[in-house]
């Protein structure tokens, strides 16, 4: 294991455990070996390359896919917010954003207008989903993730169609809602220069955890750099020339 | 007088299996299930011989055997095979073998004609007692489950996330079909089952901004359908089973034409 491993949050109940996963997809070994935790009011990132097996860690976690060895273990309260990374809602569906917003859970109209209007959406509640840009659309779905007020927020690619600003506003969205809820945040993202901003611990995965911890020990990590070269350096200097944004200090001062 | 005893019996038959029909064919529509209904469909002509062949009800064999079919094909899938080569061979084979086992049975001589094509003039109290049983269970069903089946059909991975398995609520979905064949194959006969399930959600579809609405439209098609098929064929003539899915596809064809209409007004 890598030396960049360190604690989390030790005396806070994991909201997931997962121990010593194994996913086999058609023969290939997706996931193997993974042992991960998810504790309340850390923000953890999944980084990895495409086919890494990130989504496949999300939706196995949630419970979406048979696992071949090892077992979850979620805390008995656990209510998941989930982002999927796309979601395609049949043509024949009707669907508005009001009506999706309800699902599955109907909510008190005063709770639709609100989460509608803080996603920036209010004006979109009577469209069709389908009608919806990508941006609105994944707003929608976050809108929806957020209603019921998870302790486990689960985002998989949840920028994706947003440019970079909005990506920016994004994750310091999600930084806000882990304050205001006090809730777990598992992302998944391709946009390490943010990702390594935003998070308390990145994993980085292939098939395999091959390091995680502290966004700077990981991105220093000799696997890390095998997987995604140092062309990242970018991303370094924006984390190291940003103090005020040191996404570590926020869970110290939590914990 | 035209409403007859067995017209009402009839109506009220037709009544009760589109009421029904209306909310779990527009899950048949929006999970793309047409073609398992279909086969499903097709197994119930080896229920009625099975059933003919152990004197039992023609509901209970039908609705046995439309159930394992159902169970069976969710067994296979993804078993190397296509959903729809799998469908295939099972359907035409239950309805092959089914055929031939109605062969045999010789000492009662049966009607194929009334379970292909349905034969609602001659439903008896019986059978409307059965018919509401079933469509009212079906209701039931479709009831209870509606978030959770919306929230499935919507995303399997989102239902997981809300903690509820979405192959729990398919094999309602299943059931709720084995039991509305089994009631309507006196309506219209195990060739026309899937008619109901699918044309009145479809013609609903152009007019509905949510699933309610869609489901809610697909019954008042279905009504109208019912009533006007059971009119139509009383003074034409013609087969009741088929005049009603002729009515259906005619408000289909209707209903889409309108909305093409009102479309390209707007967009003026």
């Amino acid at each position: 294991m890598a030396p960049s491993q360190r604690m989390m949050s030790a005396h806070a109940q994991p909201l997931i455990r997962a121990t010593d996963l194994r996913v086999r997809i058609g023969g290939n070994a997706v996931l193997e070996h993974i042992n991960f935790t998810i504790s309340p009011g850390e923000i953890v990132t999944v980084v990895g390359p495409n086919g890494s097996g990130k989504s496949t860690l999300l939706r196995a976690l949630i419970g979406a896919i048979e696992l071949n060895a090892g077992h979850i273990q979620r805390q008995s309260d656990l209510r998941i917010g989930y982002v999927p990374q796309r979601l395609h809602i049949d043509p024949t569906l009707p669907l508005t954003v009001r009506r999706f917003l309800n699902l599955p859970k109907r909510h008190r109209e005063a709770d639709i207008q609100q989460a509608l209007e803080r996603a920036g959406i209010a004006s979109h509640r009577d469209a069709p989903m389908a009608g919806l840009s990508g941006g609105q659309f994944q707003r929608a779905l976050m809108a929806r993730a957020l209603l019921d007020r998870p302790n486990l927020l689960m985002l998989d690619e949840a920028s994706q169609g947003l440019d970079q600003t909005g990506t920016a506003d994004f994750y310091r969205q999600v930084e806000e809602i882990r304050n205001a809820l006090g809730c777990g945040v598992v992302m998944v993202s391709h946009d390490l220069h943010v990702v390594m901003r935003a998070a308390d611990r990145v994993v980085c995965l292939n098939h395999t955890i091959c390091c995680q911890g502290h966004p700077e020990d990981v991105s220093v990590d000799p696997e890390y750099r095998a997987l995604f070269g140092t062309d990242d350096e970018e991303a370094l200097a924006i984390f190291r020339h940003d103090p005020h944004n040191h996404p570590h200090d926020d869970t110290e001062a939590q914990s | 007088m035209m409403l007859d005893d067995f017209m009402v019996r009839a109506a009220l038959a037709g009544l009760g299996v589109v009421l029904a029909a209306a909310p779990l064919g527009c899950f048949v529509v929006w999970r793309r299930m047409a073609f398992f209904g279909a086969a499903t469909a097709h197994a119930a002509v080896l229920g009625v011989a099975l059933s003919l062949a152990l004197t039992i009800s023609v509901f209970a064999g039908v609705l046995a055997v439309a159930l394992l079919m159902a169970i069976v094909v969710n067994l296979l899938t993804d078993r190397g095979y296509a959903m729809d080569t799998l469908l295939g061979v099972l359907a035409h084979a239950a309805l092959a073998f089914g055929l031939v086992a109605v062969s045999f049975i010789t000492d009662v001589r049966i009607d194929l004609m009334a379970y292909l094509f349905g034969d609602i003039l001659a439903v008896g109290r019986h059978d409307l007692a059965i018919i509401w049983g079933g469509a009212g269970l079906v209701l039931l069903l479709m009831l209870w489950r509606w978030q959770a089946l919306l929230t499935a059909t919507v995303s399997e991975d989102l239902a997981y996330a809300e903690g509820f398995d979405p192959r729990r609520e398919g094999l309602i979905l299943t059931i709720a079909l084995a039991i509305i064949i089994a009631v309507a194959i006196k309506v219209v006969g195990v060739l026309l089952i899937t008619a109901l399930l699918i044309i009145p959600a479809a013609a609903a579809r152009p007019f509905s901004t949510t699933p309610e609405r869609m489901a809610g439209g697909a019954a008042a098609v279905g009504i109208i359908s019912v009533i006007t098929g059971l009119l139509g064929s009383w003074h034409l003539d013609t087969p009741t089973g088929a005049t009603i899915v002729c009515s259906a596809t005619l408000l289909f064809i209707f209903l889409n034409v309108a909305s093409i209409v009102k479309r390209s007004s707007e967009a003026r």
